[in-house]
């Protein structure tokens, strides 16, 4: 008879399940110092991050009279969309008055721009620039709620990098014809209102249209704005850029005239958020017209505003530190009293015994974490913003997933560390172990995320795949958006993975450490 | 319903290259207080470890009331044990400690209240268990191993760190015990210590039985008892002297460690 036979004899049964995780319930209930450091969890990591978000100050500064320094407490606006997400909204735009329904064509045939060479940092100048534009470079027709910053809209652009796109309410894109636009390739497009349906239309000639798509804008008003627009972003490597349409064949449907139309620069001020190379112009030649333009219609992906991750990220260090040991230690001190043969002659089925110690530890700290995590967000909302911090937008969805997110984590990772306690069962090789594998990653990684270092060193990014610590991904709250041109690494503030992928690793780590300890149970002496 | 009985048959295990069961064979029966001894590292506990599932034996088997212990539900109402008084979290309250062990075999605390009245424990069962005494731990742990009312039970040491008193109380209650019908397993290195409350005796040594029976039929050295015929003895402790001289791993003075 091999132990295996024997110890798998008695198979899973979920009344002996009840009663074991009822057994390994009051096993931690009833010892003092698990009760009080699963409380410790919570409350540090609810104070750490109230000194965190205390500690974090935003202020702007600029030249004063004399040359020295002003500054004040406050930080870039930036507006908010019709979703309620932070979106960038700042172009050029020549139009006027679109009472009722109506239609605008107009020809693209050229777009063409510069790009600044000055390093990132500094102050772009169109005194020191080069040809080229942005990948996401933007000239086209616009139908726009109004002028003012966050306004619903629709419009049929043509891009440097991604062809035409039909876009409407900054996050929404839909593809059209593909191709640079230029004097030997033109683009004609055409938007259409009718009623609060806006129709998009492009075409070669002006004469064979393909439809791109429609949208039903609800609080678009009766007196919409219409009229074409250009603007340019930063590139991927962050520098300033101004692109030039040229447009003609600008015609409104039923004879009504575009003379009286004017050119506005939308949204200047939340260029300080992001860089452009001024607020655009525009002039007529012939019977069409040249504008320029540079900023952005997009989600405002390089805003750089604040999430829970930003207070969270150090009191978790400091949580997962303490659950690590004590979920270690649940199972080491069982080997090291000679415990464990009481456990295993109690609940011979040693799966059984293992899987109800997972449940009670990974539940105390999923308890601990999303409880803390519940009272940390809004404390550190209300912190940072009253610190002049800017918080991105975020809605009770995303709080929720980032709450239970750090509940998820505490769990898991106190799952991991009892398995591999189970497998080593020494209490000081257990918690170095558990240490190094999941606590030394994660306090590595928080720096880069926070520092905003362009440069992470690469093994770092791996260890936040592959490694338990992927599972901070469940706290990245910062948007990303396909059709803006940005850098979403970590140094960005940017988790390699979606945090429902840094879950699922975290989960295989928590799972196979499980199987691991669960199968040498089966075979190996108590 | 099977008999309360232990079958243990043909145990076999070696720990790195010393053998510590070599074909172990025993019965306890029911009704009967039986006395399991020999020296220190003849096999006692393993032996015990085998019948609780603890340790995997590599050949032979061993049943509890007919059945592989590993596949009893909740073992502890049909098998009690203690294998070490001291095993417990020194945080933890005897009482508590009584409380987790319950639930893992579906019993509540009025239970646990019942037990540590019949060990005598009341008034220290909710002070932390890493207080106690060798012989509280050890009235703690017999109050742990009669907690789910078994017809088998299986003591390793229980007199262990016990005052006269204790002694005298335990050697009582397992009588009591056997009287009811339930089949009793006590292992000491000390003989004297089951003198007077062993009906049958199990004497092992290089993990194997050297002989068993009744107290009488060993110490009248009568055929019936299994294992090498011995001459009469005048008590246990000459009996148990002769059957494992040259059995000891360890003994002062002249002799040596046995050859292997």
């Amino acid at each position: 008879m091999s132990a295996a036979t024997t110890h798998a004899r008695a198979g899973l049964r979920s009344g002996d399940f009840v009663a074991a995780l009822r057994a390994e319930w009051t096993k931690f209930r009833t010892v003092r110092g698990w009760v009080i450091g699963i409380a410790l969890t919570a409350a540090l990591l609810v104070l750490f991050a109230y000194l965190t978000a205390n500690g974090m100050h935003s202020g702007t500064c600029t030249s004063g009279p004399g040359g020295s320094p002003v500054c004040g407490s406050g930080h870039p606006f930036v507006p908010t969309g019709p979703g309620g997400e932070a979106v960038a909204d700042s172009y050029y735009l020549v139009g006027g008055t679109l009472s009722g329904d109506g239609t605008l064509t107009a020809r693209l045939t050229g777009l063409s721009g510069v790009t600044a060479s000055g390093p990132a940092n500094a102050a772009p100048s169109m005194q020191q620039t080069q040809p080229g534009l942005a990948g996401w470079s933007k000239a086209g027709i616009i139908v726009t709620a109004g002028t003012r910053p966050g306004a619903e809209y629709a419009a049929v652009l043509a891009t440097p990098g991604h062809g035409i796109r039909f876009q409407y309410d900054y996050s929404y894109d839909t593809a059209g014809l593909a191709g640079a636009t230029s004097a030997r390739t033109p683009r004609w497009l055409r938007l259409t209102r009718s009623g609060n349906t806006l129709s998009a239309y492009d075409s070669r000639d002006g004469r064979r249209w393909l439809r791109i798509g429609a949208v039903r804008l609800r609080r678009l008003p009766g007196s919409a704005r219409i009229g074409l627009f250009v603007t340019s972003p930063e590139t991927l490597a962050g520098r300033a850029t101004m692109a030039t349409g040229v447009f003609d064949h600008v015609t409104l449907s039923d004879g009504r005239q575009t003379r009286a139309w004017h050119g506005q620069a939308v949204g200047e001020r939340q260029t300080s958020f992001y860089s452009t190379l001024g607020s655009g112009s525009f002039r007529r030649a012939g019977g069409g017209l040249v504008i320029s333009g540079s900023g952005d219609i997009a989600p405002a992906v390089t805003a750089d505003g604040d999430t829970p991750a930003s207070f969270l990220l150090q009191p978790l260090v400091v949580a997962l530190l303490v659950i690590v040991v004590l979920a270690a230690l649940c199972a080491t001190t069982e080997y090291r009293r000679g415990l464990i043969r009481t456990t295993f002659a109690a609940i011979p089925n040693r799966t059984t015994a293992l899987l109800a110690k997972a449940v009670v530890i990974g539940g105390a700290a999923f308890v601990a974490g999303a409880a803390a995590a519940a009272i940390a967000i809004p404390l550190g909302d209300h912190l940072m913003t009253a610190n002049g911090n800017y918080m991105l937008p975020s809605d009770a969805a995303t709080d929720a997933r980032v709450i239970l997110g750090v509940g998820v984590l505490l769990a898991l990772s106190a799952v991991a560390a009892l398995a591999l306690g189970t497998i080593i069962r020494t209490t000081a090789g257990t918690v170095t172990t558990a240490i190094i594998v999941f606590v030394l990653p994660v306090v590595l990684a928080v720096p880069n995320v926070q520092a905003g270092s362009s440069s992470t060193a690469s093994w770092l990014e791996s260890l936040l795949r592959i490694g338990p610590a992927a599972g901070l991904a469940m706290l990245g709250a910062l948007p990303r958006s396909a059709v803006v041109s940005y850098r979403y690494t970590l140094g960005n503030g940017y988790f390699p993975l979606a945090p429902g992928l840094g879950l699922t690793v975290l989960a295989a780590w928590a799972l196979v450490l499980t199987l691991v300890a669960a199968a040498l149970l089966r075979r190996r002496d108590a | 319903m099977s008999d309360a009985t232990i079958e243990v048959t043909g145990l076999r295990k070696r720990f790195g290259s010393t053998l510590a069961l070599d074909d172990m064979t025993f019965t306890v029966p029911p009704g009967r207080v039986t006395g399991f001894v020999g020296p220190n590292g003849a096999g006692k506990s393993t032996t015990i470890r085998v019948i609780l599932g603890l340790d995997a034996p590599e050949a032979g088997s061993a049943l509890v009331c007919g059945h592989a212990y590993s596949s009893l539900r909740h073992p502890l109402t049909q098998v009690g044990s203690l294998i070490d008084a001291a095993a417990l979290q020194p945080s933890r309250s005897a009482r508590n400690h009584l409380l987790w062990i319950a639930r893992s075999q579906q019993l509540g605390p009025r239970r646990v209240d019942q037990v540590i009245e019949l060990v005598g424990l009341t008034g220290a069962a909710r002070r932390r268990a890493g207080g106690y005494s060798l012989g509280m731990l050890q009235r703690l742990g017999i109050a742990s191993a009669l907690l789910g009312d078994p017809r088998v039970l299986i003591l390793d040491e229980p007199f262990n760190g016990m005052d006269p008193e204790g002694i005298i109380w335990v050697r009582g209650l397992l009588r009591s015990l056997a009287a009811e019908g339930r089949a009793v397993l006590v292992s000491s290195h000390l003989l004297s210590e089951l003198q007077g409350m062993a009906d049958e005796l199990i004497v092992i040594g290089r993990g194997r039985v050297l002989a068993s029976g009744s107290v009488s039929e060993l110490l009248a050295g009568e055929p019936g008892a299994a294992g090498a015929r011995t001459p009469r003895h005048a008590t246990l402790e000459d009996l148990y002297l002769h059957l494992t001289a040259g059995e000891a791993q360890f003994r002062a003075g002249s002799a040596v460690q046995a050859p292997r």
